[in-house]
Order: C-alpha cells, then sequence, then structure tokens
C-alpha cells in the first residue's frame, strides 16, 4: 500500500487560516456517530464483523461526495504512519492503537481528496463521520458533514430509535450523534486569569471544554477545545447555533482581555512576544510543550499586530510538523528524546527564516509599549 | 518543585499574576490551590461516565441480571464500562436508560434528523418528510436560503419516490 501519510500536505487543509476568526479560532471540527444495525457496538463484536463493516463503508464511501479521496487500512499500516494521522487530528487514540501495538482489525479511515471530510471506521462507533475545517465554520461543517451523512444513510442501515435517535455505543452521544468542537486560542484570558469564570461559565450552558488532544488531555499553549456536551433533546441546528453564540462570546471577551493586556501591562505583553518569538526562532533543543507555549505568544502578537511578517498558516503548522511523529517522518529514522528536540528547533528555525519576515523593529505604532 | 504555600506538596498550579507591569508566579499544590478556589483544567469538566453511573440509579437487581438477548451485555457490565453492547440493548435496558438519558441530556426524545433507512416505508417516509420540514422552516427563519433550497430538494426527492 502507498503510505499517503507522507504526502505533505494530506489532510491538511483546515491549516491554511482561511476561515473567519482564523487568528482566534484554529479549527472547526463536526463528526457524527452512526452504527450499523444488525451488529454489536465496537467493544462486543467478531474482527469478522469488524471487516465486513470495514468493506461496506468502504464501498458506500465510493459512491458519495469523497470519492476519489483515500481509504486507508489502519491495522495494516506502519505505527509511525498512524502517528502521524493522530497528529492531524485524522484519527483517535483508539484508532491510532497502542505504541507499537496495531489497532485491531477492521480499523480504518476514509478522506476526502478536498477539505478534511472523512469516515473513521470501526472506532467507538462503526462510522464517525468528520470535517475539520479553518476557523469558525459550524455552520458550513455540519452542513458539510450532513450530506455526507445523507448519502451514507441511503445505502447503509444505521441503528435508529424512534424515541432515542441515533443509536452510540455511549449514551453520552446517543441522539444526534452530532459533536461539533472548535479549538481555539486564549492567551488574553489567561493572562489577565479571566479563564476560570469563563470556562466555569461554559460548563454551565451545556459546553465542555478540554485540551488540544481530545478527552483527558492537558492544556498546552492556551489551546482550548470548546464543544456540546449533550447530543439529544435538541435538533442539530439548536446545538450547532447554540455553540456558535457561546463560541462568538468567548471571542469577544478574549477580544477584551487583549485589550487591556495592551493598555495595563504592554511593556510585559511586547517583552513576552518577542521573547517568545527570540526563542523560536534561536533555540537549539525546544521540546513539543515549549514549541507550543512559545507560539502561543507569537501568535497573539500575529493577531494583535504587535509582531508583523508571519502568517498564522506558517504557525499552525508548526503546530502539525512540530510533533514527534512528523519530525521522525521528516528524518526518515526514529529520533531518542534529545535528537527530536534538536529537530525540533532545527525545524522552526528552518520554517520561520523561510516563511517569516519579521521586521526587528515593530511596524509604525503597531507596538503599544513604543 | 513544592508548592509555595504549604511548602510540603508538589506543586502542578502554576499562576502567572501581572500588576503594573509586574510578572510574579505562584506555584501551588492541588489542595492550596483548591483553598483559593482554584482547579486544573479539565477536573471539572469531565467526570467519567463510569463515576457518574455508580453515583446515580442502581438499577432494579432483577433487570441488573438480565443479559441483553442480542449481545449478552448485563446491565452492571454497562455500568462498570460505560458502553453499551448493540443496538438492542437501548431497547432491553429501556427503563434503566431512561433516567440516564434525562440526566445526561437532560430529556429523552431524539428532536432532531429523522433518518430514513435504505428502502423506507411509508411511515418512515412521512415521519423524515415532517423532520426535513421542521428543518426546512429553521433554515428559513434564519435567511439560511441557500440551505432552504437544498432541504426543499431533499423534501421533493422523496416524495417523488415511487
Amino acid at each position: 500500500m502507498i503510505d499517503y501519510t507522507s504526502l505533505t500536505d494530506f489532510g491538511l487543509n483546515w491549516l491554511e487560516a482561511s476561515g473567519p476568526h482564523a487568528d482566534i479560532v484554529l479549527s472547526t471540527r463536526v463528526r457524527l456517530a452512526r452504527n450499523l444495525q444488525g451488529h454489536a457496538f465496537s467493544g462486543r463484536i467478531r474482527d469478522t464483523e469488524r471487516e465486513q463493516i470495514f468493506e461496506r463503508v468502504r464501498r458506500a464511501c465510493d459512491r458519495t461526495p469523497i470519492k476519489g479521496g483515500m481509504t486507508l487500512d489502519l491495522s495494516a499500516l506502519a505505527p509511525l504512519s498512524r502517528k502521524v494521522l493522530l497528529e492531524r487530528h485524522l484519527i483517535s487514540r483508539e484508532l491510532a492503537g497502542d505504541g507499537e501495538e496495531s489497532p485491531h482489525r477492521g480499523a480504518g479511515l476514509v478522506v476526502g481528496s478536498r477539505d478534511a471530510v472523512g469516515v473513521m471506521i470501526n472506532e467507538e462507533d462503526h462510522l464517525r463521520l468528520q470535517v475539520l475545517m479553518s476557523g469558525l465554520r459550524l455552520r458550513e461543517a455540519y452542513q458539510t458533514i450532513d450530506r455526507l451523512d445523507e448519502e451514507l444513510g441511503a445505502q447503509l442501515p444505521f441503528a435508529y430509535h424512534q424515541e432515542f435517535g441515533y443509536l452510540t455505543s455511549c449514551p453520552t452521544n446517543v441522539g444526534t450523534g452530532l459533536r461539533a468542537s472548535i479549538l481555539i486560542h486564549l492567551p488574553g484570558l489567561v493572562l489577565t486569569k479571566e479563564i476560570g469564570r469563563i470556562l466555569q461559565g461554559i460548563t454551565q450552558v451545556g459546553l465542555t471544554f478540554r485540551g488540544l488532544y481530545g478527552e483527558g488531555s492537558e492544556v498546552v499553549g492556551n489551546f482550548f477545545q470548546i464543544s456540546n456536551q449533550t447530543t439529544l433533546n435538541k435538533s442539530e441546528d439548536d446545538l450547532i447555533e447554540h455553540l456558535e453564540k457561546i463560541v462568538g462570546q468567548v471571542i469577544q471577551y478574549e477580544a477584551k482581555a487583549r485589550r487591556v493586556l495592551v493598555r495595563d501591562a504592554s511593556l510585559v505583553i511586547g517583552d513576552k512576544i518577542w521573547r517568545a518569538y527570540g526563542l523560536l526562532r534561536y533555540a537549539r533543543s525546544l521540546s513539543f510543550d515549549e514549541v507550543m507555549n512559545l507560539l502561543s505568544g507569537v501568535r497573539l502578537g500575529v493577531s494583535m499586530n504587535l509582531l508583523s511578517g508571519l502568517r498564522v498558516y506558517t504557525l499552525n503548522k508548526v503546530m502539525i510538523y512540530a510533533q514527534n511523529a512528523h519530525l521522525e517522518q521528516a528524518a526518515g529514522r526514529a529520533l531518542t528524546e534529545v535528537e527530536r528536540d534538536a529537530h525540533r528547533a532545527a525545524y522552526v528555525r528552518r520554517v520561520l527564516e523561510e516563511e517569516g519576515d519579521v521586521p526587528v523593529e515593530p511596524p509604525a505604532g503597531g507596538d503599544a509599549a513604543a | 518543585m513544592v508548592c509555595d504555600n504549604c511548602g510540603l506538596n508538589e506543586a502542578i498550579i502554576h499562576l502567572t499574576h501581572i500588576e503594573d507591569n509586574q510578572v510574579s508566579t505562584k506555584h501551588l499544590c492541588e489542595d492550596c490551590a483548591a483553598e483559593k478556589g482554584l482547579q486544573a483544567g479539565e477536573a471539572s469538566a469531565n467526570l467519567p461516565l463510569t463515576d457518574f453511573l455508580s453515583h446515580v440509579g442502581k438499577a432494579a437487581p432483577e433487570a441488573a441480571a438480565v443479559p441483553c438477548p442480542f449481545c449478552g451485555l448485563k446491565y452492571d457490565e454497562f455500568k462498570k464500562a460505560g458502553r453499551l453492547g448493540c443496538p438492542q440493548c437501548y431497547v432491553v435496558f429501556e427503563p434503566n436508560l431512561k433516567g440516564l438519558l434525562r440526566r445526561l441530556h437532560g430529556g429523552t426524545q431524539h428532536i432532531g434528523k429523522v433518518y430514513l433507512p435504505p428502502n423506507p416505508t411509508l411511515s418512515q417516509q412521512q415521519e423524515r418528510l415532517a423532520g426535513l420540514r421542521r428543518k426546512l422552516s429553521k433554515a428559513v427563519e434564519r435567511e439560511d436560503f441557500e440551505r432552504a433550497a437544498e432541504i426543499r430538494d431533499l423534501i421533493r426527492t422523496i416524495e417523488s419516490a415511487p
């Protein structure tokens, strides 16, 4: 099998930072959980049935708009390629397998040729339809995935219950099976210590938050995922609208926090941003968490026009390509931890040099401390 | 690093404070942070379902013992793992699940998209059409005419199907 994961921008269209509010909202993700009637859910299913499901879904996808994309049998894929897919947010930890250990048979991924629209097969649910887009584009993302759901649902008999809606392995997903989430960068709220209050507010209005890499992951680099908590008892449109409204408010709070920072602590902020840039630009060894935290500072600078000559796209790209599996793939071999940090720093230096054109003196009027 | 407050436990929460261009950082352990009303990122947000399940609605003993005839899962096993075994489990364990779903989602009735299976019956078609019309009026309400046109086309396709 051709290793598609080595293709440079495979499944990474969302990095382009073209969507609305792309400097604050990195990406919008919407997924729908679906299961096939007549089969046990993933936890209690036989391998042979999993393989049948993989085949059926693959064939059904061939008759949808994502035809012409790629189908990957994850159990046959090299561990490094699976890690690359995980780092690109195209598959979940469950489908990535545990280190060298392959995921169960029938684990698959279908991805369309345009956008990151696809289907994870034999994850916690038989099908997880997903789409990833740049910026805040919840409605567009839902409509894209809804269309794919229409086409697949007309070919495959989904498990559906008159009262409970689409049936899922975990009752937290039942009903619409919809999880919409946005990945948002909130350094202003973190620095002004408003973040606790905001996150608390989010949980009180039926939404939930987590770190960058999904359930149970840590918050690094001031990136938060905000998503709907409930999936039943509300329509898809209502869930999407509600999330959109709340995220809009969070963006406003973040903007306000940034104004406060510029007003009351411009020297500190300017220094933080330039130090972050300086370290990324010249350091010889960087851990991933360090890169994420420094990128947070640089991103804030770019977003507030305190740092010019860098595109958000470049920052997004670094977030993906400076991860361990991507570095090993680029190096063509396994790397020790020490080597990884050195390769990471070298990659970041090179990208900032090639794609950045950052003047040492800030643009006129751009640096509030000047 | 030990906690700045008690000097005993490992500091896991690092607070940065800015005032008048002065930055100070405080390192706190979980207990001292909690005393100050702070908690580590996700602790408040993600209560695992299994914890939740073990605290709510004990299943009636007879229901807990009867396995799902399709996949063999017992309700007690579900309570431990937090995952159901198959679509049929929703029917078999319905009395137990309803309370849980109400607590999780605030209700038990799906009011989203109405599924139209391959080779649908007439009543399934009717139900689906009703669902699409709801969706259509929503789209018109928020003046999303492109979406409305798309839904209208879907309605026509279903209506004109033999």
